[in-house]
């Protein structure tokens, strides 16, 4: 069967109308996957024999007139950070390359209840820490425009298994562009959600004051879908405010005239390609034929991010990580030591690559006495002159938009030698995640050379169901 | 700057064991790293508080009841180490003379 042109809405109504079963559609994208993980590296495990109980469960639940949810039998991916009862959930590190999680998380029972195909487990870089993929314990995902690019990161598995067509959703994790920067680079949608919209619970921390899940698909509607499915309070995640959830697929076509949306200068100064910048601002001339109205706006702060960021990520990191001591769960390192505190360096220094060291160090380092104050109490008080910032500019602007990235994918390697390069490929994802608020990457063209170009709609806490509606409007035009 | 001796003390903190080129690789890196956040003393504080969490919420409480049910034979399962008496066996954490 062709699975190329499938969304969610089609695979729904395939089912419910006979056209395929569940157990076609499953092998057709389980063939799928395994031929694109040979060539892309996508998953870390495909997991055939859950996905065809799964299927033969909504097959059954179809074959005795159970009315099935729109989700029943959709295929999708699993960022490997994310516990999965039963099976492997590394977060693509030596030191986890053992752990299967005895319960699942929060967003995996929600979606398990609707009926989840889970095809597999996606990769990422380790613990979530980096944006090109490259720093997994299992190898760089390559991105299914290029092969000699990078698919983004850390979610670039999740990306890359939508853009791939094998499986119409997936899920990720966004602390800093790990969602929207792969999105960008392969070309799918992706939102970053506001701080605590979904549950963390089940989920490897990363910077607990930073850590957003959410989903990546072909389209916005399907994000929408998604949304309605994950979103909302859990008792298991104390982060997570008792803020009523919309109907993320509702107010999906509302028409956009008057709507105020700002340009941040800063988000197009230099440094930024220049394809890039022309394909965003033709998609907000686009979306000014709708009837928006367009401002420049300034958020001068911006600069500012990453160095706040590389301190408060890193010193929330070091504090996470200290529980992977490979006693109750892990991997045995080779050399044991003499000593329980042999054992702890040991099993930490063999089982976490070099930039979960590099960040457990900066973590370390700033929350030590003497630097506590010049670093991380800094930080939170230029985290709280960013939130300002934009909760300043959402008085006078509804949402704004800008790149994702300021350029497409880059190669494999290319930046691997030289952290700091890395880390500002997150330059304009980064700011959102300090303030906590949603943002969503739609595609919006491609460079000469055949790379995706993502720009990302930008709101207030909350307003998620705004951004939907904005790209979804776009993508029609 | 942040010297080789730094960064052995660091690890030692946070319980990592590196190696000596390790050691020589992450002093570079994580010079460069602090030099750069530094641009931060350009930036007026004064008087600002600081911000550890965005959307608000405060002290969450709620009733101390087991809400997810996990058997402890399967997370005993996850460790590497033997186990005696429902307990993981460790190496013992103070020396014996």
């Amino acid at each position: 069967m062709d699975i190329k042109d499938l969304t969610i809405d089609k695979v729904h109504d395939g089912l419910v109308g006979k056209k395929f079963s569940c157990l076609e559609l499953t092998n057709s994208f389980l063939e799928k996957a395994k031929n694109e993980n040979e060539k892309l590296n996508i998953y870390i495990t495909i997991t055939d024999k859950e996905a065809l109980k799964q299927a033969k469960i909504v097959d059954d639940k179809i074959s005795t007139g159970e009315e099935i949810s729109v989700l029943d039998g959709v295929p999708c991916a699993i960022k490997d950070l994310i516990n999965t009862k039963g099976v492997l959930s590394t977060s693509a590190s030596k030191i986890l390359s053992n752990f299967v999680p005895p319960y699942d998380a929060t967003v995996v029972k929600k979606l398990r209840d609707l009926g989840m195909v889970m095809i597999g487990k996606t990769n990422l870089d380790e613990f979530a820490c980096g944006g090109s993929t490259e720093y997994s314990y299992f190898g760089p995902t390559r991105n299914p425009y290029n092969p000699d690019y990078t698919a983004g990161g850390s979610s670039g598995g999740s990306a890359a298994a939508v853009a791939a067509g094998t499986c119409l959703y997936s899920l990720g994790t966004d602390t800093g562009g790990s969602i929207r920067e792969p999105a960008s680079f392969c070309g799918v949608a992706g939102l970053k959600v506001t701080y605590g919209r979904v549950s963390r619970s089940g989920i490897t921390a990363l910077a607990s004051s930073l850590d957003t899940v959410g989903p990546f698909a072909k389209n916005v509607r399907d994000i929408a879908h998604i949304m309605n499915a994950i979103a909302g309070r859990d008792v298991n995640d104390s982060t997570t405010p008792d803020v009523s959830v919309p109907n993320y697929v509702k107010n999906l076509d509302n028409d956009i005239k008057n709507l105020k949306i700002g340009v941040p200068k800063e988000y197009f100064d230099e440094g930024i390609d220049s394809e890039v910048k022309a394909s965003v601002e033709a998609a907000i001339k686009k979306l000014e034929g709708q009837g928006a109205r367009i401002e420049t706006v300034s958020l001068p702060m911006t600069k500012y991010a990453i160095a706040v960021y590389y301190i408060v990520m890193p010193a929330e990191l070091s504090a996470n990580l200290a529980r992977y001591d490979s006693i109750r769960f892990g991997l045995k390192p080779e050399n044991a030591g003499e000593s329980l505190e042999d054992y702890y360096f040991n099993s930490r220094g063999e089982g976490f690559g070099d930039e979960i060291k590099r960040r457990i160090m900066i973590g370390t380092y700033v929350l030590s006495a003497g630097y506590y104050d010049a670093y991380y109490k800094k930080a939170q008080k230029v985290r709280t002159k960013i939130i300002e910032e934009f909760n300043n500019v959402f008085k006078k602007v509804d949402v704004l938009i800008g790149p994702t990235v300021p350029g497409p994918a880059f190669k494999l390697g290319e930046k691997l030698n030289d952290p700091l390069q890395m880390y500002l490929v997150d330059s304009l994802t980064v700011p959102m995640n300090i303030a906590g608020v949603p943002a969503l990457n739609v595609p919006c063209g491609m460079t000469s050379s055949g790379l995706p170009i993502g720009m990302q709609i930008i709101g207030p806490q909350f307003s998620e169901d705004k951004l939907l509606n904005i790209g979804n409007i776009y993508e029609k035009l | 700057m942040l010297s080789e001796d730094d960064v052995k003390h660091i690890a030692k903190l946070a319980r990592l064991k590196l190696s000596d080129e390790e050691i020589k690789k992450f002093s570079g890196q994580l010079s460069g790293i602090f030099k750069y956040v530094e641009q931060l003393d350009e930036v007026n504080t004064d008087g600002l508080e600081e911000t550890s969490q965005v959307t608000g919420l405060k002290n969450v409480t709620q009733a101390d009841e087991i809400s997810t049910k996990c058997d402890g034979n399967a997370l005993l399962l996850c460790s590497p180490l033997p186990k005696e008496r429902k307990q993981i066996l460790v190496k013992s954490v103070i020396k014996t003379e």
